[in-house]
């Protein structure tokens, strides 16, 4: 579904990926695990548009992705959820997932994808009028999450959904993510939180200063003594 | 019944400022740029207005609609050839280059047509009546009835529809806005389209209202305007209504005062004293909310 080669992202003369390569199939949920600055979220955000590699290949679906600007790539059916959820905090919850689905056409799917993201968050259905701004951290993330399910993705790129919540909203944002993969979304999840994301997924990529170290099943990693010790907590 | 009488002049003053105002708010609220050609816009409204009315014998409403449309084109104009390229660049390359527009349409106008003033046409039916003790003409009266409903449609345009919807999630977080799929360019051209629509409005208004005009008529109005934009807190789109009404009643009331050489005066007064105590203006937050 989504296949990237060797790309190359640069911040000014920063070389923050080297000659990345990965792959995301169909119906997958994959992780991307590595420490701080590792440069996950420059991927998701290479991904999804809002920078250019400077080398290398996108293709999502046999079309190059490439460079193109974000809202073709929203068009086609990739959604980023950006690290720090970036809620419009000075518009309702309402408006905010209104805005997810701002290139949409289709009114009843709207209204329908409405009813299925309350049904997923029902939070959110009880603080529609709410300015976002004064959610909680939690509820913010899954507006962030109805808001980007709004534009009904094919692929959904999460950066650290978990990032600030408590344990268990951990797990019940965790065990939303699964199912919404159920329902036909394939994810590809960057975390922090490698124990959990790991638990989730079908693969993993282990990314250490912009280039990948290991991959594999999700099983694998978990099982390997290296990963363990450098991003399990060694358990 | 006098005070009643200035309030209602500074009402009329105070709505052209909030015109001009709201295209410096908006434009600042979405690209971070005072933009200084704005006062250009008013007075090439103002002027477009003028040939309109005086050379097509259109009436005041065709005229209006006329200068707004001409105006909407002349502001993306403007900001794809002049600012886009600007975007990633400093804030002080992007305003040098705003004055540099401002200047160069200034005497583009003066090379083409001269510097001399223009008496704008008669358009509007001038009658007063009295309404408890205060002389209200019928075309003031308009004016501030065309202002307000521009004002109302402003709002409904901004929390209404999708395009408003884009403008403000652009203003607040530009890539987030990307994210959902918002092309960014046409909603920071649709911002200038608007808020230069208003300017050339208030252009022909004051046309109308003060009957002169000429090629550098922009700046006095347009600084004002400025100035009652950070008065009510630049980027926020009611202070820019609130801010234009307070400058206009406060200029009218020195005037009153028999201060009227200090009107001026008092709109920079105002500015400085807000920018010593309240740089956020009066609707301002003191810092942007982030979690
Ligand atoms: N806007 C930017 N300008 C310059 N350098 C940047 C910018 N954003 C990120 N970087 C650099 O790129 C590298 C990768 O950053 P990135 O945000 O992708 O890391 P990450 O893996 O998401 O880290 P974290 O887990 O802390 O979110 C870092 O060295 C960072 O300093
Ligand atoms: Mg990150």
């Amino acid at each position: 579904m989504l296949n990237v080669e060797e790309i190359d992202v640069y911040y000014g003369n920063i070389k923050a990926l080297k000659g990345i390569s990965l792959n995301v199939n169909e119906g997958e949920i994959v992780t991307l695990i590595g420490a701080n600055g590792a440069g996950k979220s420059t991927l998701l955000k290479t991904l999804s548009g809002l920078l250019k590699p400077k080398k290398g290949k996108i293709e999502y679906g046999n079309k190059s992705i490439a460079g193109r600007p974000a809202q073709v790539i929203v068009k086609a059916g990739i959604s980023h959820v950006p690290e720090g959820r970036r809620v419009f905090a000075n518009m309702t919850v309402e408006e905010n997932l209104e805005l997810g689905a701002y290139l949409r056409k289709d009114l009843k799917g709207i209204r329908n994808d409405f009813e299925k993201v309350f049904e997923l968050f029902p939070r959110l259905f009880e603080r529609k009028k709410q300015l976002s701004g004064t959610l909680s951290g939690g509820e913010q993330q899954m507006l962030a999450m109805g808001r980007a399910l709004m534009a009904k993705p094919k692929l959904l790129l999460l950066d650290e959904p978990s990032m600030g919540l408590a344990p268990l909203l951990v797990k019940t944002i965790f065990s939303i993510i699964e199912e919404i993969n159920r329902n036909g979304t394939t994810i590809l999840l960057v975390e922090q939180n490698a124990n959990m994301a790991l638990s989730i997924a079908t693969r993993a990529y282990v990314i250490e200063t912009g280039s990948v170290i290991t991959s594999g099943t999700a099983e694998k990693l978990q099982a390997s003594e290296e990963i363990r010790k450098a991003y399990l907590g060694g358990m | 019944m006098e005070w009643l009488q200035q309030l209602f002049n500074g009402i009329s003053l105070g709505s052209i400022y909030a015109l001009i105002a709201l295209g410096y708010t908006m434009v600042y609220g979405i690209i971070k740029l005072i933009n200084f050609a704005h006062g250009e816009v008013f007075m090439i409204g103002s002027f477009t207005g003028f040939y309109a009315i005086a050379f097509w014998g259109l009436g005041f409403f065709p005229a209006l609609i006329l200068s707004m449309a001409v105006c909407a084109v002349f502001g993306v104009l403007i900001e794809r050839v002049a600012y886009k390229r600007l975007r990633d660049s400093t804030r002080i390359a992007a305003l040098i280059t705003a004055i540099g527009v401002s200047l160069l349409i200034q005497y583009v106008v003066i090379y083409i047509r001269g510097a001399q003033p223009e008496a704008y046409p008669n358009v509007l039916p001038n009658r007063s009546f009295d309404v408890f003790g205060v002389q209200i003409s019928s075309q003031s009266l308009l004016i501030l009835v065309v202002s307000v409903v521009l004002m109302i449609v402003l709002q409904f345009i901004v929390h209404r529809t999708k395009i408003g919807k884009a403008m403000r999630a652009v203003s607040y977080d530009p890539d987030a806005a990307k994210l959902m799929g918002i092309n960014v360019n046409n909603t920071i051209s649709a911002t200038f389209a608007i808020g230069s629509a208003l300017a050339g409005a208030a252009g022909v208004i004051f046309g109308v209202y003060y009957t002169k005009i000429d090629p550098l008529m922009g700046v006095i109005p347009g600084l004002k305007a400025f100035i009652a934009a950070v008065l009510g807190g630049i980027g926020i789109i009611p202070g820019a209504v609130i801010g234009g009404f307070v400058l206009g009643i406060v200029e009218t009331v020195v005037s009153a005062l028999g201060f009227s050489l200090w009107r001026d005066a008092a709109a920079f007064i105002i500015l400085i004293l807000i920018l010593i105590f309240r740089p956020s203006g009066i609707f301002g937050k003191n810092s942007k909310e982030k979690v």
